[in-house]
């Protein structure tokens, strides 16, 4: 129980805590690379900066700005990962990931099983997105079940300065390629910092809240939106548990199956479209496994089925919201 | 050009052997398909046989080499064992692979070969890396990407070039012009010489004739030192002629007759094994006894690769990730 007395943890945010984590990955060791667009810091670290100050440090050996070509971007990272690298790829946004599909999902993601395990591909890729900026359709899709369709490759989304920190260290340790998604409207926001070396295991959600009338699933920003709606369902009667995904693929089946055997709602929030995304797998899964312990059906809250929207309000109304998910969560109980 | 670097007899005669291996190997993988013992999609490199011996005779184990699904010879050049090889492509256990990836996707880090793509124009972004691990390394190793004319048009061939060309990278690409991308001819998809795209990169490019094994050592020699010494990456499109159709079983009816006729009667194998003989670098003799040992080689790995395992199905869930899956 923290007192009066006690010192106030320090603080970060997200960003800061994702530099931090790469510069003592890159400490740790000489392995550890990085690429990308704007990268170094004549380039000012990234267009978010949360690569500044790496290439002052490291030396632009290891530190490189490329030329706006994905695909060579996360080439390189594969073949240097070949012989034993572990470069950290950024490609700037999630919808530039498009343009360098070949590579992630023909060759990072399969190399090792098509070598018989031989070779093997140690990259991060990380990657910026998020509604919230008013960027329209090109700059904030979220396209994780894209890549969580994939065999081969891992794909995390923090929440939070210290998961975000733990998750970037565990990303660069795992010998396999790891998509690291960055949600930017939450670049900046302060919150507890994580200390040095922290790790969250990839594929551990977390329990941010507990409840005993539903599970509401959530990851990335959205966490943001689900943390008043469990307050005001609690105003209303309803006790909700919140799980942190944290990692979409693999997604952590053992924390959620428990969650909801004994609250026996569901519900996935995500910002990405609903049909056939990562609430789609989970719900589909949640039947599979509760059929008959289910008091009513998984619901999935997710984006709307269109481009994400530049107009203010219909980019607001484009994600799901504290208001939906209570709504949603009611409607449930009813 | 001047002064160019000349194959010595041991070399010749070492890049004959190379050829030969792959005109054997490529008539015998062909014949075991036709009796239905290995089903595979195949895509013969006949005709192409000059090019990777004459390069991979100046490269080491310890450099790097990146192929495509028409890549047996490319490999078998760069030392890829028989035996290997036709249990991979015999989807067996004991190959390269675990059989898991077939001819189109082999990898044999010993030998440097690491990666075999299916994917056209793929293998330049990776050997890019390769190469800049080197370069980090400072090791002196040297990557070859290997494509054909049809992948210069992908836009990873550009991105690759340029790349390559401001990080400096010990990198080679080789095109290895067939004139054929898939079923359609060079001279419809583009204009321009893939060698010339060099110079929009500020690299060295080179047009040679790859069915000259003279030729193609002395490019392939250059470029190599210049990316040994730090100097950056070289296109090399290397002329050739496909002797087949795209895969195997294709009818190649969009193939010119006469073109493919007059290739075929220039075959390079035959071509310069006469050579070797003509210029004293060999007799009849050493080149019958080469050849009679190739097939005995060739003979050995069809039959070791027919009569290996095949993976069990739990491999399916293997080599996912580092962990194995539930």
């Amino acid at each position: 129980m923290a007192t009066q007395t006690a010192a106030k943890p320090a603080k970060a945010n997200i960003l800061q805590a994702i530099n931090a984590a790469i510069a003592d990955a890159m400490e740790a060791d000489d392995n550890v690379v990085v690429l990308g667009e704007d990268v170094a810091d004549p380039e000012e670290g990234g267009v978010c900066g949360v690569t500044k100050g790496l290439s002052s440090r490291f030396g632009d050996a290891r530190v490189r700005s490329t030329p706006i070509s994905e695909q060579a971007i996360v080439g390189a990272a594969i073949g240097a990962s070949l012989v034993g690298f572990k470069p950290v790829a950024e490609i700037m946004l999630m919808n530039f990931t498009t343009v360098a599909m070949d590579m992630i999902v023909n060759h990072a993601a399969k190399l090792r099983f098509m070598s018989g395990g031989q070779t093997h591909v140690p990259i991060v890729i990380r990657t910026m997105t998020g509604t919230g900026f008013a960027s329209g359709g090109q700059h904030c899709d979220y396209l994780e079940a894209w890549f969580a369709h994939t065999a081969g490759i891992k794909v995390v989304a923090p929440s939070s300065p210290r998961d975000a920190y733990g998750l970037m260290r565990s990303a660069i340790d795992d010998p396999d390629p790891v998509l690291f998604i960055e949600n930017l409207p939450t670049y900046w926001t302060p919150a507890e910092a994580p200390e040095k070396d922290h790790r969250v295991p990839i594929g551990k959600a977390k329990l941010l809240s507990e409840g005993s009338d539903i599970t509401i699933i959530a990851y990335a920003r959205m966490i943001q939106e689900a943390l008043p709606a469990v307050a005001q369902l609690a105003e209303a009667g309803i006790s909700a548990e919140l799980i942190d995904l944290r990692t979409i693929a693999p997604w952590d089946r053992d924390t959620v199956l428990a969650s909801v055997a004994r609250t026996g709602r569901a519900m996935i929030v995500h910002e990405a479209v609903t049909p056939f995304g990562v609430g789609a797998e989970i719900g589909s899964v949640l039947n599979e496994e509760l059929f008959g312990k289910l008091k009513a059906p998984v619901k999935r809250l997710g984006g709307a089925f269109c481009a994400v929207p530049f107009s203010k309000p219909l980019e607001t109304a484009f994600a799901p919201q504290t208001a939906d998910i209570v709504a949603a969560a009611k409607a449930l109980m009813a | 050009m001047t002064n160019r670097a000349v194959p010595d007899a041991g070399t010749q005669i070492e890049i004959y052997r190379r050829m030969a291996l792959i005109k054997a190997n490529d008539e015998r993988s062909r014949k075991v398909i036709m009796t239905g013992r290995l089903v595979m999609p195949y895509y013969s490199p006949r005709g192409q046989e000059v090019i990777p011996s004459a390069i991979s005779v100046s490269l080491t184990d310890e450099d790097y080499v990146c192929t495509i699904y028409r890549g047996s010879h490319d490999q078998l050049a760069k030392g890829l064992p028989l035996k290997d090889l036709w249990a991979e492509v015999a989807g067996r256990t004991t190959g390269t692979c675990k059989g898991k990836g077939g001819p189109m996707h082999v990898t044999y880090p010993t030998k440097g070969i690491m990666v075999t793509t299916g994917i056209v124009g793929s293998t330049m972004p990776i050997a890019n890396g390769l190469a800049w691990g080197s370069q980090l390394r400072g090791d002196g190793r040297v990557t070859v990407a290997n494509f054909g004319d049809g992948a210069a048009n992908i836009g990873a061939f550009h991105e690759s070039l340029n790349l390559a060309s401001v990080w400096k990278l010990p990198v080679i690409f080789v095109c290895q012009n067939n004139e054929w991308g898939e079923h359609t001819a060079y001279d419809k998809t583009s204009n321009v010489r893939v060698a010339d795209r060099a110079a929009a990169y500020g690299i060295p490019g080179e047009r040679v004739d790859g069915n000259d094994p003279f030729a193609m050592y002395a490019a392939a020699r250059e470029a190599i030192e210049r990316a040994r010494a730090g100097e950056g990456p070289t296109l090399i499109e290397a002329m050739t002629y496909r002797f087949h159709g795209h895969v195997f079983g294709d009818q190649d009816a969009y193939m010119d007759k006469d073109r493919k006729a007059r290739a075929m009667a220039d075959d390079p194998v035959p071509r310069f094994r006469a050579r070797l003989i003509a210029d004293g670098v060999a007799s009849e003799e050493q080149l019958v006894a080469m050849e009679a040992e190739i097939e005995a080689q060739i003979d050995e790995a069809v039959e070791f690769a027919l009569a290996s395992d095949f993976p069990g199905v739990e491999e399916l869930k293997r080599d996912v990730f580092a962990e194995e899956l539930n």
